[in-house]
């Protein structure tokens, strides 16, 4: 079914009802920034779970925050049966979680990770990359020989839905992104089922220059506006 | 026995005598720890683009106010230079990986005698990922490792071969301890500088790695 030309405007708690449990779920953000810190809390009020959290990083669990930040709280709340992420040291939960056997855990090199995604929404069966040859990452992949040289054949990855954090959104759903919060938010847009856009402000079609946009709106299910959450806020 | 000098004066020498090694308009990506404070130490003539990659290319050093919407790879905030640019993180692993970028520095827990890297993890102990490392020092034309000589337990990181996890095979060009400077030439690791408080049998007693002196071995550039 083709998406809804004008996309609808949602409640953060509206949005994250389509999150089901069991689902994959990517999550844009690196560290701090670019990250749909409202949209994150709304799912940990509804509790979902079982997910597969692909995410960059788990962002923050410590003793200062032991509740966690941003999707950490989804971690640290037992929401996640799996994550797959370039980084988990910040999330203390995240370690413990999978040293005591609770957690599955994919670790992939931040560059493989977002042309993973890439290659999810972009059609392609994989891609072959140097990253990692003669390393521990190797293990249970592919190694092809091409031209002399030695890649790892890594495989694209998709997701149910995806959250995402963006700026300006038009009505069509088109995205503009500010700062560093742009990282992983276009990849993943292209590579989910659903894609769900928390955004600073929703404007009328015709009211972003074409020039500006980084995510077709075509790509977009749902718009939601940031809360005024401490890091929503900040971010 | 190698003397113990003053962690700051460790950090903050290494970081100097890496910074000498730039050329005015290279792109370089600092890792976090001692690689951070390379950006302190560069001539006033060099102008360095510094690229992190959550994706800035030309970022500045921390704002007097932060906002939280512009920070490095370290999660601190950073400011942009006029001519900086923004990119998305497949852009800026394209940079990485493509080989745009003429350095990378990072830290270590292992470099050994065939130039492996080890520094993202200790089975067991600490699993925190490889987060970008892997890909830089892959793509990075040179690879730079910033570290003490030796551990907190006095075991030296230069070692014979890596017993820890890799980050990249035969992958380092150059590290930079506060006692040694030591290129890869033509596959072989090179004692190239040594800093004035050893002599080159005390390096050698607390360094199991293989290395080669340089016919040119001069004193360590930048200590003062």
């Amino acid at each position: 079914m083709a998406k809804k030309l004008i996309k609808p405007v949602m409640s953060a708690e509206e949005a994250a009802t389509h999150i089901k449990p069991g689902s994959s779920l990517m999550v844009g953000g690196f560290n701090y920034a670019g990250v749909p810190y409202t949209l994150i809390d709304a799912l940990v009020a509804q509790g979902t779970d079982n997910l597969h959290l692909i995410a960059n990083d788990t962002m923050y669990a410590n003793e200062q925050h032991p509740e966690g930040i941003g999707h950490g709280k989804l971690v640290v709340n037992g929401q996640c049966r799996k994550v797959t992420a370039s980084h988990i040291g910040l999330n203390k939960a995240t370690q413990r979680l999978f040293n005591e056997g609770k957690l599955e855990l994919e670790l992939v090199p931040q560059g493989s990770f977002v042309e993973r995604i890439r290659c999810g929404g972009f059609g392609l069966g994989g891609f072959l990359t140097p990253t990692g040859v003669g390393t521990i990452h190797e293990e249970g992949k592919q190694v092809l020989e091409v031209n002399g040289k030695k890649y790892i054949l890594e495989l694209p990855l998709k997701a149910d839905v995806a959250i995402i954090r963006g700026y300006k959104a038009d009505r069509w759903g088109n995205l503009t992104y500010f700062g560093t919060g742009r990282n992983f938010n276009p990849a993943m847009a292209t590579a989910a089922k659903l894609v769900i856009a928390e955004v600073d402000a929703v404007l009328q079609q015709g009211d972003i220059n074409p020039n500006d946009v980084v995510t077709p709106g075509m790509l977009v299910d749902i718009l939601v506006l940031k809360g005024d959450g401490y890091y929503a806020s900040r971010t | 026995m190698l003397p113990v000098l003053d962690e700051e004066v460790i950090r903050h020498r290494v970081a100097k005598r890496i910074a000498l090694d730039f050329e005015d308009g290279a792109v370089v990506n600092l890792g976090i720890g001692i690689p951070t404070l390379v950006s302190d130490y560069l001539p006033e003539d060099v102008h360095v683009l510094l690229q992190t990659e959550n994706g800035v290319v030309g970022a500045g050093p921390k704002p007097e106010v932060e906002d939280l919407r512009f920070i490095g790879a370290g999660g601190r905030c950073l400011s942009l230079l006029p001519g900086s640019c923004l990119v998305a993180s497949d852009t800026s692993f394209g940079l990485i990986r493509g080989g745009h970028l003429d350095a990378t520095v990072l830290g270590a827990l292992e470099v050994d005698s065939h130039a492996n890297l080890a520094n993202w993890m200790i089975p067991g102990k600490m699993v925190p990922g490889m987060g970008g490392a892997m890909d830089l020092v892959t793509g990075a034309k040179a690879v730079y490792v910033a570290t003490t000589h030796c551990d907190k337990k006095g075991r030296p990181k230069l070692v014979k071969e890596c017993t820890l996890p890799l980050t990249g095979k035969g992958v380092v060009s150059v590290v930079v301890t506060e006692f040694c400077v030591m290129r890869k030439i033509d596959g072989r690791m090179v004692l190239c500088e040594i800093a004035p408080e050893v002599t080159q049998e005390e390096l050698k007693a607390d360094t199991t790695m293989d290395y080669d002196v340089s016919p040119d071995l001069a004193p360590m550039k930048g200590i003062e």
